[in-house]
């Protein structure tokens, strides 16, 4: 457990050989439904590793983490562009943190210690 | 029947992680005409323990290191037992391969020198959310043909020689038989063989990937490669809860391990173990001590750190971890309203076999071949090299790759499968989809996971075990194998998962062989005997390896400990940490 895919968000990712989420999965989780809606086989089986959340074109996919870890509330969405990552973690309140990762080029300058 | 479908090569690639990609390029960029092809189970775009990304290249000499001080400062965390000359061979390529890696677009954080960011003495920090796409881009542009969802289940041999591998699309369940020159293996190593750390709907809630079950080290072992220190099984110590890597805040926020009373334990109480330089596994050690003396639980000290470094932990995080930087998020939440945060407790995870991060794999020699002609093993599935993680998975998959190049090249005749040997497997493969009584792979998946945390030490039972405990482990697991037959299977995904626990029980059996066998306790929790409580270096500096007999027995072997002779003067351990030099020379 796991993550939800909002049926109003996903369009399957329209006329694509198969959805970004289904093609990116590490366990095969994702399947594409007969109502043209990508779905998770199984929360259970789910690394939480974000990989789906990250490629959905349409940011129909957001991650939330099982009742026993964390009790409610947190969930978490993102966007991969060309050479970062947007992060958009809800709280339990509803407000919402945004974060950026850098992904690929050049890392940004550390000064040294 | 399912048909067979053939397929040819010159250099196969089972695998499609950080070994496996790297290995591919590497073929194809010396020799464009070579015929290479790769297998994946998943797909090569977020596939292996990788899929997350990485905040750290954990396996980098650091300026002022050397090839030799690496050694050193594993030959110290292992108490000598040690593959020298394959921990020096990988050394000497982890730079350029990770600066080859960063040339295609991993961002390595430099400072105003260019020199990588120290996060750790042999680690440097990276951003790595984009890791696998990273690989995956420079793999589909080297004209290595990718088959993705290729669950592949076992070698093909021919006179004892590795000739190929069999595999299923996990989708349409078509069976391929590729018949190649010489077979690289890089399939990770296994998670799942214990309980694992959380319950229920979390119970793939855990650090090293859950789809990594084993499925190299059990076709080895079937095809009678021999394997090496299965028994030194790497347990992580972790963010408790998220099951995520400590190095982030232990490292970079340089946050001490304390425990309930707020005392940094490792220095009041464990100062005979090295104090805060003791080894890995001793720290892990170390944190159960404190919660039988009553100190416990223990938590990463996040007391003095600045909350703008903390916002950065939280990105490293999302880098690698999402679960982790979600749990940091909320527990931020309560303490800006009013609540108190709770502290970052840290614990061990289930036990792993992965020889990335312990001993555990086939046993290699120097150019990676394994004991069987034909193949090849890298990364975490290849044994002796502890700490070789990422970068080290790269150098020995170009290591292996060199010599693979020139073994095919002097192979002239095209590969040929013993065409026995492919019907054999596709009944072997196929036969969960055949309708039978019907048993789940959860259901077996279960009692393997209850036989291996109760019998052979798991979290349940604080990691210790013992031979009478052992014993009991063999023959649950022994009869568990004869039930693998009553697996069912409705479909292609359904048989992957079958496949799976086939392959985590393999492993499982041939890990209480080398349990039972070490008597004496070397790496505490790791490999932690309650009968055999000290370590023995005169009578155990030595590696326990298995292989399977002709009548399918585990056959135990040991084999010596050979130390390198060094060139160079390396400062002696003043610490009171041993590295044990027998068999020099």
């Amino acid at each position: 457990m796991g993550i939800f895919v909002d049926e109003r968000a996903c369009n399957g990712c329209g006329t694509a050989e198969e959805p970004m989420c289904v093609r990116d999965c590490p366990g095969d989780l994702m399947i594409l439904k007969a109502n043209g809606k990508a779905a998770i086989r199984d929360n259970r089986e789910c690394w939480d590793c974000a990989a789906c959340v990250k490629v959905c074109p349409t940011q129909a996919i957001h991650m939330q983490l099982p009742a026993s870890v964390v009790v409610r509330g947190v969930k978490l969405k993102g966007r991969a562009m060309k050479h970062k990552t947007l992060w958009k973690i809800r709280l339990r309140d509803g407000s919402e943190k945004t974060y950026e990762t850098p992904s690929t080029g050049k890392a940004p300058f550390i000064p040294s210690l | 029947m399912i048909d067979i479908e053939s397929l040819q090569c010159d250099l196969l690639v089972i695998g499609g992680g950080a070994a496996g990609c790297v290995a591919a390029v590497e073929a194809k960029e010396r020799d464009p005409g070579l015929d290479v092809v790769l297998l994946e189970k998943a797909h090569i775009q977020r596939s292996g323990c990788l899929a997350a990304g990485i905040s750290a290249l954990n396996a980098y000499l650091t300026e002022g290191e050397t090839p030799e001080s690496f050694l050193r400062y594993v030959q110290r965390d292992t108490f000598g037992v040690v593959r020298d000359d394959l921990v020096l061979s990988m050394a000497r390529e982890l730079n350029e391969q990770s600066h080859r890696v960063e040339a295609w677009g991993l961002p390595i954080a430099r400072d105003e020198h260019g020199r990588a960011v120290k996060r750790g003495r042999a680690s440097v920090k990276i951003f790595g959310e984009r890791i696998k796409p990273i690989l995956a881009k420079r793999v589909e542009a080297s004209g290595v043909r990718v088959l993705n969802r290729m669950n592949v289940t076992g070698l093909a041999t021919r006179r004892g020689r590795v000739v190929g591998a069999y595999a299923f699309h996990v989708r349409t369940g078509r069976f391929v038989a590729v018949a190649a020159k010489a077979v690289l293996v890089c399939t990770g190593g296994a998670a799942g063989l214990y309980r694992p750390s959380n319950p229920g709907m979390a119970a793939h809630r855990m650090w090293y990937s859950p789809y990594n079950t084993g499925a190299g080290l059990a076709m080895g072992f079937r095809a009678g490669a021999e394997l090496t220190s299965f028994e030194y099984r790497f347990i992580p110590l972790r963010i408790k809860d998220a099951i995520a890597p400590t190095g982030e805040i232990a490292q970079w926020l340089e946050a001490d391990q304390i425990n309930a009373r707020g005392e940094k334990y490792l220095e009041k109480y464990y100062a005979h173990l090295g104090g805060k330089r003791m080894t890995t596994q001793d720290r892990l050690y170390a944190t159960l001590l404190e919660r039988r003396a009553g100190r416990g639980p223990c938590y990463l000290d996040l007391g003095g750190v600045n909350p703008r470094r903390l916002e950065g932990t939280i990105r490293s995080y999302l880098s690698m971890a999402p679960p982790a930087a979600m749990i940091m998020s909320d527990e931020a939440y309560y303490a800006k309203h009013g609540g108190e945060m709770a502290p970052v407790e840290i614990t061990g995870g289930e036990p792993l076999v992965v020889g990335g991060h312990g001993l555990s794999g086939y046993w290699v020699d120097e150019r990676r071949r394994t004991t069987l002609e034909g193949l090849w093993a890298a990364g975490d599935v290849a044994g002796g090299v502890p700490k070789k993680y990422a970068s080290g998975a790269w150098a020995e998959a170009v290591l292996a790759v060199r010599d693979m190049i020139a073994h095919a090249r002097s192979q002239t005749a095209a590969p040929e499968l013993d065409e026995e040997d492919v019907l054999a497997e596709r009944d072997r493969v196929f036969a969960p989809l055949e309708d039978s009584e019907g048993l789940s792979c959860t259901d077996l998946e279960e009692r393997l996971q209850k036989i291996m945390d109760e019998y052979a030490g798991g979290i349940g039972v604080g990691y210790g075990t013992s031979e009478g405990e052992l014993k009991i482990a063999r023959l649950h697991l022994e009869r568990l194998e004869q039930e693998v037959s009553a697996l069912r299977a409705d479909e292609p995904h359904a048989l992957m998962l079958c496949h799976e626990v086939i392959e985590r029980v393999t492993v499982a059996r041939v890990l209480v062989e080398h349990m039972l066998h070490r008597r004496e306790t070397r790496w505490h929790c790791y490999q932690e005997r309650l009968d055999y409580p000290e370590r023995d270096d005169a009578r155990w500096t030595v590696f326990v390896n298995t292989r399977r007999a002709r009548d399918g027995r585990i056959e135990v072997l040991e084999r010596p400990v050979v130390r390198t002779p060094l060139a160079v003067v390396l400062p002696s351990l003043t610490d009171g940490v041993g590295v044990v030099q027998r068999g020099e020379g």
